[in-house]
């Protein structure tokens, strides 16, 4: 187990910044996840971890030790690709055994080594296949065994998940969380998948754009979103945003009504309120009752989201339960309560607790 | 009871379609076999004619068209084996020597450049990748002249080292191009992967790269035997003493200005000579299979 620790670490590619300068912090046998929108930079983050890609100022450290100049076999860390990258013209045995026989070491550990991982992730009877006599999840199965032989201070992850179908999906992320307590390694894992992420992580950093716009445990992220974009980011269905005048202690939305802000909500002027589908009660009880018109059901057997037309012409998302009646074209009243509602000042950031309670 | 009735209909139609696009594609097969056939005569015509010259006299070679020869002349064979102040065993030897060294120089040579091409990076690579694609715009007698004098000075003339040293220089740009594009196809995940794993770059290239790389490999091979092989040009000019022919430079002396030429025996030589081509083909083309390197990603 390592802790890594980046500082103002900067990537461009040619005249493009990438990486604008990171500061991240991982802590031994901690499982972070990467997560943000494609492009935002995570999985080159992941690579200069690994050592696959040069870093243009700045510094990592794997433990005690700047890694900077070390090749990517000299920074004891192993890395599972989302295409699994197995050798295809060796076995499932030689993958697994192929780093450890290039660091020298005596076959009867190699051996010890392979068969424990096979063990483990339960590919015994695959050991002599070629990778193109696997299935999907057997690859992925032997690409994180190749991985564990290792025994690293550090794994990586780049969305190991991604290519595989829902259903193997949730199974392999199922075994992978197993594996973590079980190896209590420290782990990084790019995703661009919230439910993996919410799930399996005890931290998660959102990347936008080559910064880190927020860290924190998923509790945290969901309930105390730092900004707007963490805000719409994190959760499925997404965060609904209205516009309001903030004057006298309420928020003036247009077009809709006034909501009282609640205590500790210091805002001035115009304010973004963020309110996620699930906090949106249908009927009348809230702190404010908006009018409009169903637009769209989307029914998922559990639940249903309802697209709410508003006077306003905005359009709100809301979570309901599966059973509740609710037909496309019919008027509908929702309510919202000011204390459920997430606030963003003009610039997006967070006004009010950003505290870390958690649930 | 109506819809009994048109389940037959419609069962009667079906059959009837099923046979006029059974009729059509039978007719279409056989004009494309027909026309294959007879395009495949025309282009293999030379060869069977070269065959049946090789069993005729010399004065019904030029004399009919026929494929047939009346009577085989076997001893033509035999005859033009030793035709010649040299025996082809010593001429077919020289190929051999000259062809193996060749296609073992050409496969290591061009293999390293174009995986330091298609995978490494150094300064000029744009430039110096470049340079090489024009080399293959160069003909090969504009070069001939200085080359033969740069051989003359290092002593080399009379010598195979002009056929075959330049072939462990990488000095075939279309076999490295060839081989940059199959080396750009294989996912470079792969070496990425062998890097943590704790490859070097000869190690990836060893150990990765080349085992995934035998169809280009063996494209290759087979492209640099054939040239190699059949390669009259160069041999002309390097070589002086008749014990140091290759096939080709032998089959040209069976064509003689002063005398009559026994064509019967060089047509026969001929198709011998032809038989490595055909059997290092053979051998080799099995390796041409595809689609291995990215069985082992998603």
């Amino acid at each position: 187990m390592a802790s890594v620790t980046l500082s103002s670490v900067v990537k461009a590619y040619g005249n493009v910044p990438v990486i604008h300068g990171i500061d991240l912090a991982v802590n031994s046998g901690e499982f972070l996840v990467l997560v943000g929108p494609s492009g935002c930079g995570k999985s080159t983050l992941l690579r200069m971890i690994a050592g696959l890609e040069e870093i243009n100022d700045g510094t990592i450290a794997i433990g005690e030790r700047i890694v900077n100049d070390l090749p990517a076999s000299q920074r004891n860390l192993s890395m599972v690709f989302q295409s699994y990258a197995l050798y295809p013209h060796m076995s499932v045995r030689k993958n697994l055994a192929f780093g450890l026989t290039n660091l020298r070491m005596p076959k009867d550990e190699i051996s010890r080594r392979v068969t424990e991982a096979a063990r483990i992730l339960q590919i015994e009877p695959l050991m002599e296949r070629k990778p193109r006599q696997l299935s999907g999840g057997q690859k992925q199965r032997v690409a994180i065994g190749r991985a564990i032989v290792r025994e690293p201070q550090l794994f990586l992850f780049d969305e190991p998940l991604s290519n595989l179908d829902a259903e193997l999906r949730v199974q392999m992320r199922v075994e992978l969380a197993g594996l973590y307590q079980r190896l209590g390694t420290t782990m990084i894992y790019v995703t661009h998948d919230q439910t993996e992420a919410m799930t399996m992580a005890t931290r998660i950093v959102v990347l936008n754009k080559g910064v880190v716009e927020q860290v924190g445990t998923p509790y945290e992220l969901y309930n105390f979103p730092c900004n707007r974009f963490v805000a719409t980011f994190i959760g499925s269905p997404k965060m609904n945003m209205l516009e309001a005048t903030t004057a006298d202690g309420a928020a003036e939305i247009a077009g809709i009504g006034k909501l009282k802000l609640p205590t500790g909500i210091p805002a001035k002027g115009p304010v973004s309120i963020g309110i996620r589908p699930e906090q949106i009660a249908i009927g009348d009880g809230g702190d404010l009752a908006i009018p409009g018109k169903v637009s769209l059901v989307e029914y998922l057997g559990s639940e249903i989201f309802v697209y709410v037309q508003l006077a306003s012409g905005e359009r709100l998302l809301v979570q309901a339960p599966g059973d509740a009646r609710i037909r496309n074209g019919e008027p509908i009243t929702l309510s919202i309560s000011g204390h459920q509602a997430h606030y963003f000042d003009a610039n997006g950031q967070r006004i009010g607790p950003k505290g870390k309670r958690q649930g | 009871m109506t819809a009994t009735v048109m389940d037959q209909d419609t069962a009667a139609i079906a059959a009837t379609l099923r046979e006029a696009k059974a009729k059509r594609a039978r007719r279409a097969a056989t004009l494309k076999h027909i026309f294959l056939v007879a395009a495949s005569f025309v282009m293999i015509y030379p060869l069977l004619w070269m065959l049946a010259s090789s069993l005729k006299p010399d004065n019904q070679i030029f004399g009919q068209l026929g494929l047939v020869p009346g009577e085989p002349q076997w001893e033509n064979y035999v005859l033009g084996w030793n035709a010649l102040p040299v025996s082809f065993t010593n001429f077919f030897w020289n190929s051999a020597v000259v062809t193996v060294l060749s296609v073992i120089g050409n496969v290591i040579s061009c293999s390293f450049a174009a995986y330091a091409f298609a995978r490494l990076e150094f300064n000029g690579k744009t430039l110096w990748f470049a340079l090489m694609m024009m080399t293959l715009m160069v003909p090969y007698h504009v070069v001939l002249i200085p080359q033969y004098l740069l051989f003359l000075q290092l002593g080399w003339v009379d010598t195979y080292l002009p056929l075959v040293v330049p072939r462990f220089l990488a000095s075939d740009a279309f076999f490295i191009f060839l081989m940059i594009q199959f080396f750009r196809q294989l996912p470079r995940e792969l070496d990425e992967a062998a890097m943590i794993d704790g490859c070097s770059p000869f190690k990836i290239y060893w150990a990765i790269i080349l085992p995934l790389s035998i169809p280009a490999m063996a494209t290759a091979a087979i492209f640099s035997f054939i040239w190699t092989w059949e390669d009259f040009l160069g041999p002309l000019v390097y070589l002086n003493d008749i014990k140091d022919y290759t096939v080709p430079l032998a089959l040209r002396m069976f064509l003689s200005q002063d005398s009559v030429s026994e064509y019967g025996q060089m047509f026969a030589m001929s198709v011998l000579s032809i038989l490595p081509i055909i059997l290092f083909f053979v051998v080799f083309q099995r390796l041409i299979i595809r689609g291995i390197a990215m069985s082992g990603m998603k």
